[in-house]
């Protein structure tokens, strides 16, 4: 049975959804002027968004099944098609990047004055990798997007960075190339291990024999994990992050890091599950180290963004911990987790963009009593700060909760400790909280301060919808995943043949086949 | 057992959050402003009283507001425990509304509409705890308690009060994520579901599997909703007193001290049950910890010689009666720990109401400052007297009421342990109150001092200081109608 449903809307919605972006991108390309080079980049970006939208109005919740598909034969030599698609998981990214994408346009409205154009170029360039990553369902197709991300990144940190730009950026792209080279080598060997395919749900129905899955799911792991980041691979992020300009940010904390651990769901698990199974304590105490010790190194930041930055880490580990713990509550906690750590973080980012573009300083030091002199960003602030912290009622407490959940199903150590990061958690963001918009009132930045204006509260005030949408109504999102995530769990249990594997028998099994 | 849904609960929890805007709205017109306040109030009580008869007749009301996860939603009901804890508390913020009136702008406050407004949506939540059908709606409203005091504590902004502000928030806010999120996630892994129920939520089977593990979420229960001061994690309560009088008295002796010891009676009662309680053998846990409480804060309280810091031990010693109460899981233990919300609310709001009179009027804030003070402030002083009884235990004041539940219940226990706590407790409410009841009535005042001279009472604050002590007493002589509410409570 063909785990497919086409396209059945009468025009390509996800090819327009995915290219929309760069039509906008190229129509720029010969425009002369920086404010309707702006218009221009908005608008397309909101057209993206309300392209969008029918994908979740037509979208079938009660099936498992990639919808929306469209295939097309390029290089059949290969195998290699563009074929595009969506299921319960990977729907949700795409809205969380249409709408990014244009808050990340309204905040540089005026702090991007140089290279207007080459900006926003990049900007939308960005937009169709990063929708066309989630859409994939061609191997090739998906590495050929995932690298196609890498040039606009590098640019809008390289060009439009802080001080320690160019330091920053080489660093992220040889990270992220590092990882990528192993991720391709695991895509040929794939290739012609399943059967000389580039299809994804092709590949995950073959059965390969355990080694091959593991150091396949090495391979990919490598690539993933730069990305998530986990726990050691992490360290060019805070750079990347604090060099980046504030739409940057917004775009590597909102969407990027999501891509690692979308990475995991749609490769990793379904098409390695024994190896899943038998890597899974090692991957749960990466990611509790990605927790706790990021949460410890969060504390001690003393620049603002360096300060959400390694903040990411801790909560990109609860992501990866609730994908790991491989069963429905982790794992719809992992997700949801994901789509409220882009809100979240990301608006983030631009409370601190915003502030930064005024005062021109990230020490948390110089900043002091922001709710006397800028009541409304304070507001604002805390919002985010609460969210932030899993605050009831607001949209990262439901996701921490079902990821804990599923952690203490696991075993009650994992629980524990991740219930030790929440509390981390809510230590660094409370202190920072009131270092910068409590505590005295710093004179030196007293005079720089204005409150916000229209286009910074229209930016922010879709994100304060969200936090608390999400955070009352988590069945608007949950709602798409469940059969999704059934038929991912049921993918990666259902290969056990009676087998149980773990972490040992697979060490022992490497000493064999070595010697 | 009859269910009305009705809106009538999210009203009562609202409408001061819509007070507060109006509040802030009215911000640079005083009068105008301390209008919506006390408006806010007894509308709030009047929702709440439209609800006592419906109660009484033995049913609850609900009303869900959104449906989070299966077995988790934002969702209120309304029964005996929930009326009970809510009259108190509005009935008081009418009362502590005209009060801080009085002390404000006789001292002249900075931030006044900050203080009012954060008053009222701490208010709110009050009634959110009060009102909540499941552990996610309490925590909930729980956290948001926490957070809107936060600036109420801190009110004066000098660095004493930031970091009296800082330890409230750091014991509250670090109690309630490292435990409380545990606990509260555990027991919605074994049970499925966070909704109060009557015999409990958990099923036999989870009993039966994991003992252990339920003793240890009991455990973190008990100190997670580290409102209730249950040693040793009350340090929170005695750095809080920083905060203006007002404060302290609506908040240290009602609302969120009373929101610490509500939530865990709700635990025992409706989470585990008592007889699971008994099962685990947690109630002895409770006890233990209880019983030390009660006799170490009074200890401590006996030296201090800042009024409100021996104020806010007497405070922590009595929250520890009502958590030992009910985990005496006897009839009349459990009845008493029950009332005494009510009880010691009424009392104790009038001893902190005293203080800020005292305060106001003399600027004095130490015990030893306070001889002859009762011939300067007679309704003040009569008052405290009455107030200090009811902590005693003396009939025919409220307390007594309480402490006569709560020595039956120890005899139906038949634990001598806990019949030595309850007299040596009297014995020590006895010695730190005396004194100072000696000192203001019986002992010469400094006459020829100017200051001396010049201590007027002034009426905005006695007024509601003398109608809580005379709630005191009524309570006392009439204690029906929440014995009646408590009884609603256990069977």
């Amino acid at each position: 049975m063909e785990d497919i449903i086409f396209n059945k809307l009468g025009y390509p919605i996800l090819t327009l959804t995915t290219f929309l972006p760069i039509i906008g991108a190229l129509f720029i390309l010969f425009l002369r002027n920086d404010a309707l080079i702006k218009w221009v980049a908005l608008i397309t970006t909101i057209a993206v968004f309300i392209v969008s939208l029918p994908i979740y109005k037509h979208f079938d919740k009660t099936t498992y099944k990639m919808q929306f598909v469209e295939s097309h034969s390029w290089i059949p030599l290969w195998d290699i098609t563009y074929k595009v698609g969506v299921d319960g998981i990977s729907i949700l990214f795409i809205i969380l990047t249409a709408l990014l994408s244009i808050l990340c346009v309204t905040v540089s409205w005026k702090a991007i004055q140089n290279k207007v154009k080459e900006f926003f170029i990049s900007l939308l360039i960005m937009e169709t990798a990063m929708i066309g990553i989630f859409v994939s369902l061609n191997l090739l197709l998906f590495y050929l997007f995932w690298e196609l991300m890498l040039i606009p990144m590098f640019l809008l940190i390289g060009v439009w960075g802080g001080p320690n730009r160019i330091y920053a950026a080489i660093k992220f792209v040889l990270f992220t190339l590092a990882g990528s080279v192993f991720m391709l080598i695991g895509i040929i060997v794939l290739y012609y291990a399943g059967g000389k395919t580039f299809d994804i749900l092709a590949l995950s129905k073959v059965h390969y024999p355990l080694s091959l899955q593991a150091w396949l799911f090495l391979g990919f792991f490598a690539a993933f994990a730069v990305k998530v980041p986990m726990f050691p691979v992490h360290t060019w992020l805070p750079d990347a992050h604090t060099e980046a300009p504030t739409a940057g940010s917004v775009i590597l904390a909102g969407i990027l890091l999501k891509m690692g651990a979308y990475g995991f769901l749609r490769f990793s698990l379904p098409i390695f599950p024994d190896a899943t199974r038998a890597f899974l304590v090692p991957m749960i105490i990466l990611s509790i180290t990605a927790i706790i010790y990021g949460a410890y190194v969060t504390l001690m930041q003393k620049d603002l963004k360096r300060l959400i930055a390694y903040s990411s880490v801790s909560h990109m580990g609860f992501v990866t911990l609730g994908i790991f713990t491989l069963n429905k509550t982790g794992l719809e906690g992992g997700i949801l987790q994901m789509i409220n750590h882009g809100v979240v973080t990301g608006a983030l980012f631009l409370c601190v963009g915003i502030i930064y573009e005024r005062t021109h300083t990230r020490v948390i030091e110089d900043y002091g009593g922001l709710s006397k002199s800028v009541p409304v960003y304070a507001t604002f602030f805390a919002i985010f700060s609460l969210a932030a912290i899993g605050f009831p009622g607001m949209n990262a407490f439901i996701g921490e909760f079902l990821i804990i959940s599923g952690a203490f199903k696991v075993r009650t150590i994992f629980g524990a400790l991740s219930i030790w990061g929440v509390a981390l958690g809510v230590t660094y963001m409370v202190w920072l909280y009131y270092r910068v918009v409590l505590n005295e009132v710093n004179p030196r930045i007293r005079h720089h301060l204005s409150d916000l204006d229209l286009r910074e509260i229209a930016t922010l005030t879709p994100l304060v919808i969200l936090v608390f949408l999400i955070g009352l109504q988590p069945d608007i999102l949950l709602s798409y995943m469940h059969t999704s995530v059934e038929h991912l769990i049921e993918q990666v249990n259902g290969s056990a043949h009676g087998q149980a594997y773990n972490f040992a028998n697979l060490i022992t099994q490497y000493i064999k086949e070595i010697f | 057992m009859e269910t009305i849904i009705d809106i009538r609960p999210l009203l009562a929890v609202l409408v001061s959050a819509v007070g507060a805007l109006f509040i802030i709205a009215a911000g640079k017109k005083p009068n105008l402003r301390e209008f919506w306040s006390v408006a806010a109030g007894v509308l709030k009580l009047a929702i709440v009283v439209s609800m006592v008869p419906a109660i009484l007749d033995g049913k609850t009301i609900e009303y869900t507001l959104f449906h989070l996860l299966p077995g988790i939603d934002i969702k209120f009901k309304v029964d005996s425990f929930s009326i009970l804890f809510a009259l108190g508390a509005s009935f008081l913020w009418i009362l502590t509304s005209f009060y801080s009136i009085g002390y404000m702008r006789t001292l002249n406050e900075h931030a006044q509409t900050r203080y009012f407004a954060c008053f009222a949506v701490a208010l709110s939540t009050t009634m959110g705890v009060a009102f909540s059908a499941n552990l996610f709606t309490m925590f909930l409203f729980y956290e948001g308690l926490t957070i809107i005091t936060y600036p109420l504590v801190g009110h004066k902004d000098t660095p004493e009060a930031k970091a009296g502000a800082r330890k409230y928030a750091i014991y509250l806010l670090g109690a309630a994520k490292i435990f409380l999120v545990a606990a509260i996630i555990l027991t919605y892994n074994l049970a499925g579901t966070l909704e109060f129920s009557k015999n409990g939520l958990f099923s036999s089977n989870a009993i039966s599997a994991h003992p252990q593990l339920l003793y240890i979420i009991f455990i973190f229960f008990l100190f997670g909703f580290a409102k209730n001061a249950v040693m040793p994690f009350h340090g929170w309560l005695p750095a809080a007193m920083v905060a203006p009088t007002p404060v302290s008295a609506l908040l240290h002796a009602v609302a969120v001290v009373k929101t610490g010891v509500f939530t865990i009676l709700r635990v025992i009662f409706f989470v585990f049950g008592t007889a699971l309680m008994k099962t685990l053998g947690a109630d002895m846990f409770a006890i233990t910890f209880a019983s030390f409480t009660i006799v170490m804060a009074s200890v401590i309280a006996l030296s201090r010689d800042n009024l409100k810091a021996r104020l806010a031990f007497s405070t922590i010693s009595q929250l520890s009666y009502i958590v030992l109460g009910a985990a005496l899981l006897t009839p009349s233990g459990m009845v008493g720990g029950i009332i005494h919300i009510t009880n010691h609310a009424f009392s104790k709001i009038t001893l902190f109401f005293c203080a800020g009179s005292i305060y106001v009027s003399s600027h004095k804030t130490e015990i030893s400052q306070l001889s002859g003070i009762a011939k300067k402030m007679p309704w003040t002083m009569t008052a405290f007297a009455i107030a200090s009884l009811s902590m005693i235990g003396v009939p025919p004041v409220s307390g007594f009421i309480t402490k006569w539940y709560l020595v039956v219940g120890a005899l139906e226990r038949q634990s001598i342990g806990v019949l030595t706590v309850l007299l040596a407790s009297s014995l020590l409410n006895a010695a730190y109150f005396g004194p100072i009841i000696y000192k203001a009535f019986f002992e010469k005042g400094n006459e020829g001092d100017h200051h001396y001279e010049e201590i007027r009472e002034i009426p905005m604050l006695v007024v509601p200081l003398v109608l809580t002590a005379i709630g005191s007493v009524i309570l006392g002589f009439y204690p029906d109608f929440i014995v009646r509410l408590a009884k609603g409570v256990i069977q």
